[in-house]
C-alpha cells in the first residue's frame, strides 16, 4: 500500500516536471517571438512610453463636447447634440451612398460567384481540370484585399464610387464563391442523379436539382457578405473610391476632432442597424425551408 | 384527342396547377420593375456608363499586361522588411488584444457576470466597436503616434480586442458549469472557481480563436500601410503611386505566399492544441 503511494508520488512528480519543462519551453519561444516582433515593428519601450500619453490625449480630444443643460439646443449653441452633428444631413447621405455601394458590389460579386461555384464544387464539377481552374480562380479573387483592388482601379476608372464598387465586387467574387462551393458540396445528390437519369444535361441538373436546395443558404451568405461589405465600403474611400471614407479621411487628416467622433458614431449606428436587419432576414431565409 | 389539346384543356380547368396565382405573379413583376429602377438610379448616381466601363477595363488590361513578369525591383530589401513588419505587427497586436480581451470576455460572459444589465451593456459595447474598421483605427493612431508600424500595431490591437472579447465571452458561456460549481462546493472562492473550474476548460478553444485572429490579422496588417501605418501595405501603395506594376504584382505574390505559410503553421498548432 505504502509502495503504491510512493510510486504514485514519483510518477506524479515526473509528470509535473515534464509539464513544467514543456510550459517553460513554450513560454520561452513565445517570449523570443514577442521580442523579435517588438523589435521589427519598432515597438520599443521608449516609443511606447512616449506614445501612450499622446494616444490618451488624442482619444480624449475625440470625445464630443456635450453639456447637459444645452443638450437639445440648436446648431448654434456649443455643447448641444445638434452642434456636434452639425453636418448630419451630409453624413447621412454619404452613409446611404456607402450602403448602396456595398449593396451593388455584393450583387455584382454574387453573380460571377454563382456561375463559378458549381464547377468549383468537387461533387458537381464536370472534370478535374474545370474544377481546379475554377477553384484557383476563386482563390485568386479572394486573396487580394479589396483596398488593394481599389488602389489599382482608381487608376483606371478614376476617383469615385465606381472604383470602390468594382473593388469590393472583385473580392466578393472569391469570398462568396468559396462559401457557395462548400454549400453545393454538401447538397443532397439524389435529385441530381434523378435529373441526370431523366436525360437532363449538366446545366439543367444544376438548375433543377441543386439550386433549389442551396438557394436559402446562398441568400444567407449573400446577406452576411453584404454586412462585411458595408464595413469595407466605409473605408474604401480612404484611397479615393467613394463613400463616407473620403469624408472621414479628410476630417482625420485635418484633425477636426469632434467631427471624427460624430462620423464614427454614425458609422457604428448604421453598421449595427444593417447587421440587425440582415440577421433577421437571414434567419427568415434559412427558416423558410426547414 | 392529342396530347397538346389535353394539356390545353387541363390548363384551362386548373390554372393554379400550372403556375403561380395572379397576385403572386404581379408581385414578382413589381419587384423586378423596382429592382431595375433601383439599378438604373444607382448607375445614374454613380456615373456608371458603358463608355466609362470599357475605358476602365481596357486600362485594367494594360496594367495586367505590365504586371507580367513580376519583378522584385531595386528595393527588394525594403519589401522584405515591410513583410516582416506586417507579420510582427499582426503577431504582437493579436497578443496584446488577447491579453486585454481575456478579462473583458470574462466580464461579458453571462455565467461569470450574473447581472443581466451589466452583461448586456458590455456586449453591446463590443458589438458597437466592431463596426469600426481596422483602417479607421490605423488612421487615428497614425495621427496620434505618428507614421510607422507602431500605429498599425495599436490599430490591430484596438480593433481585435472587441472581436476577441465577444468570441471569448461566447466560448466561456458554452463551458460546462459543473466544474466551477464543484470548486465552489469544495470551498473555493469565485476567483478560484474561474481559475480552476472554468479556464482549463475554455483555454484550448480560446487559443484556437487567437490563432484564427492572428491569421486574419496578417491579412489586414498587409494593407494597414496604405494609410501610413507601416508594413508591406506602405510598399505596395508607394509602388502603385509610381506605377511600378511589375513590383506590385511581385509584392502581391509575396503576400499570398506569406499568408498561406502562416495559415498552414497556425492550422498545425491548432490541431495539436485541440487534440
Amino acid at each position: 500500500m505504502k509502495d503504491g503511494l510512493a510510486a504514485l508520488e514519483t510518477a506524479w512528480r515526473a509528470r509535473r516536471r515534464a509539464r513544467l519543462l514543456a510550459g517553460a519551453i513554450v513560454t520561452a519561444i513565445l517570449l523570443v517571438c514577442l521580442a523579435v516582433s517588438a523589435w521589427v515593428s519598432e515597438a520599443y519601450p521608449s516609443a511606447l512610453l512616449a506614445g501612450a500619453p499622446r494616444v490618451g490625449e488624442y482619444f480624449a480630444r475625440l470625445l464630443p463636447d456635450l453639456r447637459l443643460p444645452v443638450l437639445f439646443a440648436g446648431t448654434a449653441t456649443q455643447g448641444s447634440l445638434a452642434y456636434w452633428m452639425y453636418r448630419l444631413d451630409i453624413w447621412l447621405w454619404l452613409l446611404f451612398e456607402t450602403s448602396q455601394m456595398a449593396a451593388l458590389a455584393t450583387l455584382l460579386g454574387a453573380l460571377p460567384a454563382l456561375l463559378l461555384c458549381f464547377p468549383a464544387a468537387a461533387n458537381l464539377a464536370p472534370n478535374r481540370v474545370v474544377y481546379s481552374v475554377c477553384r484557383r480562380a476563386l482563390e485568386l479573387f479572394r486573396c487580394v484585399p479589396d483596398i488593394v483592388y481599389a488602389l489599382i482601379l482608381v487608376w483606371t476608372f478614376g476617383i469615385g464610387p465606381l472604383a470602390g464598387i468594382l473593388a469590393i465586387a472583385l473580392h466578393t467574387v472569391g469570398a462568396l464563391g468559396k462559401l457557395f462551393a462548400e454549400v453545393a458540396e454538401n447538397a443532397d445528390m439524389r435529385p441530381w442523379e434523378g435529373v441526370r437519369a431523366a436525360g437532363g444535361n449538366w446545366a439543367q441538373a444544376v438548375r433543377y436539382a441543386i439550386l433549389p436546395q442551396v438557394a436559402p443558404n446562398f441568400l444567407s451568405y449573400i446577406l452576411l457578405r453584404f454586412e462585411v461589405n458595408v464595413r469595407g465600403a466605409t473605408v474604401i474611400g480612404f484611397v479615393g473610391a467613394g463613400g463616407i471614407g473620403q469624408e472621414l479621411y479628410a476630417v482625420i487628416s485635418f484633425n477636426y476632432y469632434q467631427e471624427i467622433s460624430a462620423i464614427a458614431v454614425l458609422i457604428i449606428l448604421c453598421v449595427s442597424a444593417i447587421d440587425l436587419t440582415s440577421e433577421k432576414l437571414r434567419t427568415l431565409a434559412i427558416g423558410r425551408t426547414t | 384527342m392529342s396530347d397538346a389539346a389535353t394539356v390545353a384543356r387541363l390548363r384551362a380547368r386548373f390554372p393554379r396547377a400550372f403556375g403561380r396565382p395572379p397576385w403572386q405573379r404581379a408581385a414578382w413583376a413589381l419587384g423586378c420593375v423596382a429592382f431595375v429602377i433601383w439599378l438604373g438610379a444607382l448607375c445614374a448616381w454613380f456615373d456608371i456608363t458603358p463608355a466609362r466601363l470599357s475605358r476602365g477595363v481596357s486600362g485594367l488590361f494594360v496594367i495586367l499586361r505590365l504586371m507580367v513578369p513580376p519583378s522584385p525591383g531595386a528595393q527588394w530589401a525594403d519589401i522584405l522588411q515591410g513583410l516582416a513588419q506586417s507579420v510582427a505587427m499582426a503577431f504582437l497586436g493579436t497578443f496584446v488584444a488577447a491579453a486585454i480581451a481575456l478579462p473583458l470576455g470574462l466580464l461579458g460572459a453571462r455565467n461569470v457576470v450574473v447581472n443581466a444589465l451589466a452583461h448586456f451593456s458590455i456586449r453591446r459595447v463590443f458589438d458597437g466597436f466592431r463596426g469600426v474598421d481596422q483602417l479607421i483605427w490605423a488612421l487615428a493612431f497614425v495621427r496620434a503616434v505618428g507614421l510607422g508600424p507602431l500605429a498599425g500595431l495599436l490599430a490591430i490591437a484596438a480593433a481585435e480586442i472587441c472581436v476577441l472579447a465577444k468570441l471569448f465571452a461566447e466560448a466561456i458561456e458554452n463551458a460546462d458549469p459543473r466544474q466551477p460549481e464543484s470548486v465552489l462546493a469544495a470551498g473555493g472562492s469565485r476567483l478560484l472557481a474561474i481559475r480552476f473550474g472554468l479556464l482549463p476548460q475554455v483555454l484550448p478553444v480560446l487559443l484556437a480563436q487567437v490563432l484564427y485572429s492572428f491569421e486574419s490579422n496578417t491579412r489586414s496588417a498587409a494593407i494597414l500601410g496604405v494609410v501610413g501605418a507601416g508594413g508591406i501595405g506602405l510598399q505596395i501603395a508607394e509602388r502603385i503611386k509610381v506605377r511600378y506594376w511589375d513590383e506590385v504584382s511581385f509584392i502581391i505574390i509575396l503576400i499570398l505566399i506569406t499568408v498561406a505559410a502562416i495559415d498552414f503553421l497556425s492550422a498545425r498548432i491548432r490541431r495539436t492544441l485541440i487534440a
